[in-house]
C-alpha cells in the first residue's frame, strides 16, 4: 500500500471547512455505529443470512458522496449498508430490512444485500460479485441518452475487479463515453483471498489504460483525499469525457461476512490498521488539532448518532414481519 | 472442360436468393478467389467467389433475378481458350429457375397462412396484408420507437450491418446511432448495461444474435433483471426486452441449436413470449416493449422468412397470456408454441384426412401461460398432445401435463403425451439432425396413441 498522506498534509488542504469536516465525521461515525449495531443484532439472531459489514471502509463512501450532486446515481455490491446511509437513506428502513421486517426498504423481501431507493438514486445492493458494474454503466448510458449531466458511482471490490464483465464494461463505457465513475474499493481481501494470491497486476486502476480510461490510486483511509479524487472524477464525467477509475485503498476490519472467522490474516495486521490508520480517528484529529471542534462537540455528535442507531434498532425490532400476502406481490410490475 | 457454377447456399437457412449483380461478364477470365457475383440472401448481400479458374462461358441467370434456388446452375465456366459461346444451357437445373428477372417483388417463400379462424386479436373486418415474421418484428420495433423516445435497440450487428438476420433492417437509418447501437461481442456486459439502462428510465431492446449466446448473460437476465422488482419490494421495475432467434436453425449443430423456452419459463419475474406467426410476432413484440417487466422474446430463424397475414391496424398489439386457437377440433387437443406450431398444424391437416379432428392451440406466451384455454379444450376433447422443439426433461409439455392432470384429471381419456426434441445435443449430420428434432410423424403417432387408433 502506498504511504498514507500525513494528517498535516490533509489538514492543509484549502477549502476544507469545519462544517465539512464535522459532516464527514458524523457520516462516517454513523456508518460505524450502525454496523456495530447490525453485528450485535446478528449475534442476537435478529438478522439472518449474510451480513457484510463496512467497518473500516467508511471514508470511501463518505468522501465520494461529498462530491455527488442531486440526481447522481450510485450502485454497489452486497457490502452496501454504508452506501445507503451515506446517500441519505433512512437508517430505520435499512435496519428493518436487515431484520426482514415490513418497514424495511424492500419490505423485508431483499435483505442486507438487496436494497434500493429510487428516491435517493440508490440502485442496489447486488449480491452477485461484479454484476453491478455493467448495471452502473447502463445507468450512465441512460443519463447520457436522456441528455442530462448526471454521473453514476459504480462501486466494486478488488475481488470483483477480476470479473470478466468488468472489462467488457470498461470497453463499452469508454467506447460510448459514459459518465460513470468506477470505484474499486480495494480492501485487499476478496473474501479470504488476498490480492497477492489472486491478482497478477495488483494495481487495478492501471488496467483502465488498456481501454483509454484514466484513473488513479487514492488513500481510502483519508476522507479528504477520497473527496479530492472524487471531485476530479466527477468533473471529468460531467464534462462528457467518459468514465474514470478510482482505486481506493481501504481496509475492512471485520470478516467478509458475519460468519467469516478471518483466519487468512493476523489479528496484529488488523489491529495495526485500526490503531495507526483509522479514517474516523483521522478526521477526529483534524477537528481537534485544527481547533474546529472540542471534545464536547464530538461527544455530542457521538451521542446523537447513538440515538439514531438505537432508534433504528428499536424500529427494526418493532416493525412487524411482512404479511404472508407479500410472498405473492412484486413479482411483476403492472403496466 | 466446362463446369457449372451453382447458386450457393450462403447461410444455414438459405433456400433461395437473388442474383443481385454479376461482377464478371461472358468471356472474362477468372482466377480462384475472384468475386463473380453479389448474391442477396435472406440475411445479407454476399460476395460470391470463384473456386475454379477459367473463362466465363455463359451466364445462365441474369442479374436481378429473384428466387433463384440453391444449387441452380447460374453460369458455365470453361478452361482457358475453350469456346463457350455455343455451350448449351443445362436444361435440367436451369429449368427450375426463372428465366427473366422478376419485375415485381418475389412471392413470399411459402404460401401465406390464412389468419383463420379470425381470432379476437383484431376487430372483425380488419384488412390483412402478408408479411414475413422478419418484417413484422422490424415493424413492431419501428412503431414502438416512433411512439416512445426511450425505446432503443442494442446488440451485435443491429445497426450498420442491419441485423445479423436483417431483423433490424432500416432502423439505423430512421432512428440514428443514438438509438440503434452496435455493441461489441460481449453479451454479459451489454445485457447488464441494458438492465442498468432500464433501471435508469429507458426501455432497451437487447438483441442476442441467438439465444445460445445469451447463456453468457444469464446472470444479468435472471439475477439482475428478473428478481429486482421483488428484491426491491416493488420499487424497481426493469422494462427490458431480450430478443433474438432461439432453437434450431439448420445444420448449425449443438452449440447453436438449443430451445430455451423451458429454461426461461422456469423463472418468476420474467415474461416469456414465443410467437409462431408474423401477426403474433408483431403484436406480441409491441406488447413486450411496453411491458414494465423483463421480457424474453424467443424468435426462430427458420420462421423469419415465412409469410403470414398481418392485420392492417395502426396499433396492433396482442396481450400476453392469451392463447390462440388456430383450428377447432373435437377429438384431441394439440398444444404448442413457436416453431412447434408448424408440426402441430401439419399433423392436424393429415389427421383430418383420417377423420381425426384436432384442436390446435398456440400458447404464444409461456409466462404468463393461458391455462384456461388449454383446460377448456381438454375438457372438450379429453385428450392432449404437446409439441415443442426443446429437450424432453423438464419440458414445457411436462409442466402442462402435470397441470392438466391436476385440473382436469377426470376429463382425460388417455395420458397426455409430450412430443419434444430428443434428449441429445443437436448433431450436425443432416440425417441425425432430422432425427433429433420433433417431427410431424411423431405428432401423428402420439395422437393415434391417445385416440386409440
Amino acid at each position: 500500500m502506498a504511504a498514507r498522506n500525513t494528517t498535516t498534509k490533509s489538514a492543509a488542504k484549502p477549502g476544507v471547512s469545519a462544517e465539512d469536516l464535522l459532516k464527514h465525521y458524523h457520516d462516517m461515525l454513523l456508518i460505524r455505529r450502525f454496523e456495530e449495531k447490525a453485528g450485535q443484532l446478528y449475534g442476537m439472531g435478529l438478522i439472518g443470512g449474510f451480513c457484510h459489514l463496512y467497518i473500516g471502509q467508511e471514508a470511501v463512501v463518505v468522501g465520494l458522496e461529498a462530491t455527488a450532486g442531486e440526481g447522481d446515481k450510485r450502485v454497489t455490491s452486497y457490502r452496501d449498508h454504508g452506501h445507503m446511509l451515506a446517500c441519505g437513506m433512512d437508517p430505520k428502513g435499512v435496519m428493518a430490512e436487515l431484520t426482514g421486517r415490513e418497514g424495511g426498504y424492500s419490505k423485508g423481501k431483499g435483505g442486507s444485500m438487496h436494497m434500493f431507493s429510487k428516491r435517493k438514486h440508490f440502485y442496489g445492493g447486488h449480491g452477485i460479485v461484479g454484476a453491478q458494474v455493467p448495471i452502473g454503466a447502463g445507468l450512465a448510458f441512460a443519463d447520457k441518452y436522456l441528455g442530462n449531466d448526471r454521473v453514476t458511482f459504480t462501486y466494486f471490490g478488488d475481488g470483483a475487479a477480476n470479473q470478466g464483465q468488468v472489462y467488457e464494461t470498461y470497453n463499452m463505457a469508454e467506447l460510448w463515453m459514459l459518465p460513470v465513475i468506477f470505484v474499486i474499493e480495494n480492501n485487499q481481501y476478496a473474501m479470504g483471498t488476498s490480492t497477492r494470491r489472486s491478482t497478477m497486476s495488483p494495481s487495478y486502476w492501471e488496467r483502465g489504460a488498456a481501454y483509454g480510461i484514466p484513473g488513479e490510486e487514492v488513500d481510502g483511509m483519508d476522507v479528504l483525499a477520497v473527496k479530492g479524487a472524487g471531485e476530479k472524477a466527477v468533473a471529468h464525467c460531467r464534462a462528457g469525457k467518459g468514465p474514470y477509475i478510482l482505486e481506493i485503498k481501504t481496509y475492512r476490519y471485520r470478516g467478509h461476512s458475519m460468519s467469516d472467522p478471518a483466519k487468512y490474516r493476523t489479528r496484529e495486521e488488523v489491529q495495526k490498521v485500526r490503531e495507526e490508520r483509522d479514517a474516523i480517528q483521522h478526521v477526529r484529529e483534524l477537528l481537534l488539532t485544527g481547533q474546529h471542534a472540542g471534545e464536547d462537540d464530538l461527544k455530542a455528535i457521538d451521542k446523537k448518532i447513538k440515538e439514531i442507531v438505537n432508534e433504528a434498532a428499536e424500529f427494526s425490532k418493532a416493525s412487524p414481519e411482512p404479511e404472508a400476502s407479500e410472498l405473492w406481490s412484486d413479482i411483476w410490475a403492472s403496466a | 472442360m466446362a463446369t457449372e457454377i451453382l447458386m450457393p447456399a450462403l447461410s444455414p437457412t438459405m433456400e433461395e436468393g437473388t442474383l443481385a449483380k454479376w461482377l464478371v461478364k461472358e468471356g472474362d477470365t477468372v482466377a480462384s478467389g475472384d468475386i463473380l457475383a453479389e448474391i442477396e440472401t435472406d440475411k445479407a448481400v454476399m460476395e460470391f467467389e470463384a473456386v475454379d479458374e477459367g473463362v466465363i462461358g455463359k451466364i445462365l441467370i441474369p442479374e436481378g433475378t429473384e428466387g433463384v434456388k440453391v444449387n441452380t446452375a447460374i453460369a458455365i465456366i470453361g478452361g482457358e481458350g475453350e469456346d463457350m459461346s455455343a455451350a448449351p444451357t443445362i436444361e435440367t437445373s436451369a429449368a427450375e429457375s426463372p428465366a427473366v428477372p422478376a419485375p415485381a417483388p418475389a412471392a413470399p417463400p411459402t404460401t401465406p397462412v390464412a389468419f383463420e379462424p379470425a381470432g379476437p386479436d383484431a376487430p372483425d373486418g380488419t384488412g390483412m396484408t402478408p408479411a414475413t415474421v422478419r418484417e413484422a418484428l422490424r415493424d413492431a420495433m419501428a412503431e414502438e420507437m416512433r411512439r416512445d423516445e426511450t425505446v432503443c435497440l442494442m446488440g451485435e450487428e443491429v445497426a450498420e450491418y442491419q441485423g445479423a438476420y436483417k431483423v433490424s433492417q432500416g432502423l439505423l437509418d430512421e432512428f440514428g446511432a443514438k438509438r440503434v447501437i452496435d455493441t461489441p461481442i460481449t453479451e454479459h456486459g451489454f445485457a447488464g448495461i441494458g438492465v442498468g439502462a432500464a433501471f435508469g428510465g429507458l426501455r432497451p431492446i437487447v438483441e442476442f444474435m441467438t439465444f445460445n449466446f445469451a447463456m453468457q448473460a444469464m446472470d444479468q437476465i435472471i439475477n439482475s433483471a428478473a428478481k429486482t422488482l421483488y428484491m426491491s419490494g416493488g420499487q424497481m421495475s426493469v422494462p427490458v426486452v431480450f430478443r433474438g432467434p432461439n432453437g434450431a436453425a439448420a445444420r448449425v449443430a449443438a452449440q447453436h441449436s438449443q430451445d430455451y423456452a423451458a429454461w426461461y419459463s422456469h423463472v418468476p419475474g420474467l415474461k416469456v413470449a414465443m410467437p409462431y406467426s408474423a401477426a403474433d410476432a408483431k403484436g406480441l413484440l409491441k406488447t413486450a416493449i411496453r411491458d414494465p417487466n423483463p421480457v424474453i422474446f424467443l424468435e426462430n430463424e427458420i420462421l423469419y422468412g415465412r409469410s403470414f397475414d398481418v392485420p392492417v391496424l395502426e396499433d396492433f398489439t396482442i396481450p400476453f397470456g392469451k392463447a390462440r386457437i388456430w383450428r377447432e377440433g373435437t377429438d384431441v387437443t394439440l398444444v404448442s408454441f413457436g416453431i412447434g406450431m408448424h408440426y402441430a398444424l401439419e399433423a392436424a391437416d393429415t389427421l383430418a384426412e383420417e377423420d381425426i379432428s384436432a384442436e390446435v392451440i398456440d400458447l404464444r406466451t409461456l409466462r404468463p401461460i393461458d391455462y384456461s384455454t388449454v383446460i377448456a379444450s381438454v375438457m372438450k376433447t379429453n385428450r392432449c398432445v404437446t409439441i415443442e422443439e426443446g429437450f424432453p426433461v423438464c419440458a414445457v409439455g411436462n409442466h402442462l401435463s402435470a397441470y392438466i392432470m391436476t385440473h382436469a384429471f377426470d376429463y382425460l381419456d388417455a395420458p397426455v403425451l409430450n412430443c419434444t426434441g430428443k434428449d441429445v445435443p443437436m448433431p450436425y449430420a443432416a440425417n441425425l439432425e432430422k432425427l433429433a428434432l420433433v417431427t410431424t410423424e411423431e405428432v401423428i403417432d402420439a395422437v393415434k396413441q391417445v385416440t386409440y387408433r
